[in-house]
């Protein structure tokens, strides 16, 4: 263990906060993004998965028509702040990934404003990942990743990209924006994988 | 960069306003990094409790010091400490420098356009002193916006850069409260403008400051004809 740091006694301890190492509750909602904030309208919205055989695509419309869920999630930033019990509505990637054929075992996610974002597979399937348009019970800011953004509320932050715009199957794990620049391929917060 | 802690020593504490100052920290080994990066620095309590937080690098010192600024936030945990407790002699635990995209090095091609919020200022200033520090002839300018003359991070120095280098511009925009003469009020679209090269010059561009800002500058920024891709941003709290 670190010795003391002289005079630091930092805040009266909340062992019910259930948050990962290294991370504190924030009330807020940070936004972190690399760029300018990309405005997509609504007729021009799609999604599409690409298989690299077939793709796969939906407007707003169809993404609408499809069984809605709310999800209610403990988010961790990666620069330490987490939202615990954030209330979010949108579709399952079970949902879209039904009709979609693929043998590939790793998805890099595409926005606009070309930000990209690495995932193994598996971490978006099974009731862990969803493309939300609604947060608190309102329509998504775009500060926050509207009109689109994924949830994955299992990893950090960064990986539920923002302004959503579709995703590639790939046969090898690559990283995306955040992950050529210093951070984590994975990036599980409760073993504290920030950086690469 | 360094992934594991080390020890460093607070050298020298300066106060930049009332509630917020530069600590200087030393490491036993040299240490370097890019304008723009961030460190961590951990904090540990006498029972064990540990609490970490990231700050922007205001600028290096070599071979073995990196300086940070930090203002207090109101409730805040550990920068009230920081800022008001932390003494020279004392060790602190850092981790980094970190970070691979809000950056810039004096390499880098095209004007400099640096658009700090407040406490914003601290990575591009990093920026600017790299820019000085190795001489460079690259055009720079930076719009600080800030509330008012006495919450100026790095005064005197900007003052002197903004004098002394013929290749950088530094302009403030005050929101509260201005010195005799200048004026005052809410950062507009036109003042942004005037102070930042046009889209033809094709500057890399580095805004950073609170969300609000940072959303109401770049969006500025892309409908005045800058390319979104040459605009970074960072916003702090985030």
């Amino acid at each position: 263990m670190a010795a003391p740091t002289r005079g630091f006694t930092g805040r009266p301890r909340n062992p019910d906060a259930n948050l990962p190492p290294g991370q504190y509750a924030t009330d807020g909602f940070p936004v972190l993004s690399a760029g300018p904030t990309p405005h997509v309208p609504l007729p021009d919205w799609t999604f599409e998965i690409d298989t690299g055989s077939a793709t796969h695509q939906w407007t707003w419309e169809q993404l609408q028509a499809l069984p809605q869920e709310n999800i209610t999630a403990d988010i961790h930033c990666v620069t330490r702040w987490s939202k615990l019990g954030t209330a979010w509505r949108g579709v399952s990637l079970d949902t879209l990934f039904e009709e979609v054929e693929s043998e590939a075992e790793y998805a890099m996610v595409h926005s606009y404003g070309d930000y990209t974002t690495n995932l193994p597979l598996e971490d978006l399937l099974d009731g862990k990942a969803w493309l939300v348009h609604e947060f608190e019970g309102e329509a998504l800011p775009s500060a926050h990743g509207g009109p689109v953004r994924l949830l994955v509320p299992h990893l950090y932050f960064w990986k539920s990209a923002k302004w959503v715009s579709g995703i590639r199957m790939m046969d090898q794990d690559l990283p995306g924006f955040w992950e050529v620049n210093g951070y984590h391929i994975y990036g599980d917060p409760w073993r504290e994988e920030r950086y690469s | 960069m360094r992934k594991s802690w080390q020890a460093a020593e607070v050298s020298a504490v300066r106060p930049e306003t009332a509630r917020s100052r530069t600590i200087r920290l030393r490491f036993p080994d040299a240490v370097t990094g890019i304008a723009g990066q961030h460190v961590d620095l951990r904090l540990t309590a006498g029972d064990g409790y540990q609490a970490v937080r990231s700050y922007s690098v205001a600028g290096w010192i070599p071979p073995d010091e990196l300086e940070v600024t930090i203002e207090e936030l109101k409730d805040g945990e550990v920068s009230p400490f920081l800022v008001n407790d932390l003494a020279p002699g004392d060790e602190l635990e850092v981790r980094g420098p970190v970070g691979g995209w809000f950056t810039w090095t004096p390499d880098q091609e095209g004007p400099l356009q640096l658009i700090a919020g407040g406490s914003g200022v601290v990575p591009l200033m990093a920026m600017l002193r790299a820019h000085s520090g190795a001489g460079s002839a690259v055009p720079a300018r930076l719009l600080y916006s800030v509330r008012g003359p006495e919450q100026v991070f790095y005064g005197s120095e900007l003052a002197v850069i903004g004098q002394e280098n013929p290749h950088v511009t530094v302009d403030f925009a005050y929101s509260r409260e201005a010195p005799d003469g200048q004026p005052v009020g809410r950062l507009t679209r036109e003042a942004v403008m005037r102070a930042c090269f046009p889209p033809e010059d094709l500057p890399s561009v580095y805004v950073c400051g609170s969300t609000g800002f940072v959303e109401a500058v770049a969006s500025w920024l892309v409908d005045a004809g800058h390319e979104a891709g040459r605009i970074r941003t960072e916003r702090y709290g985030g």
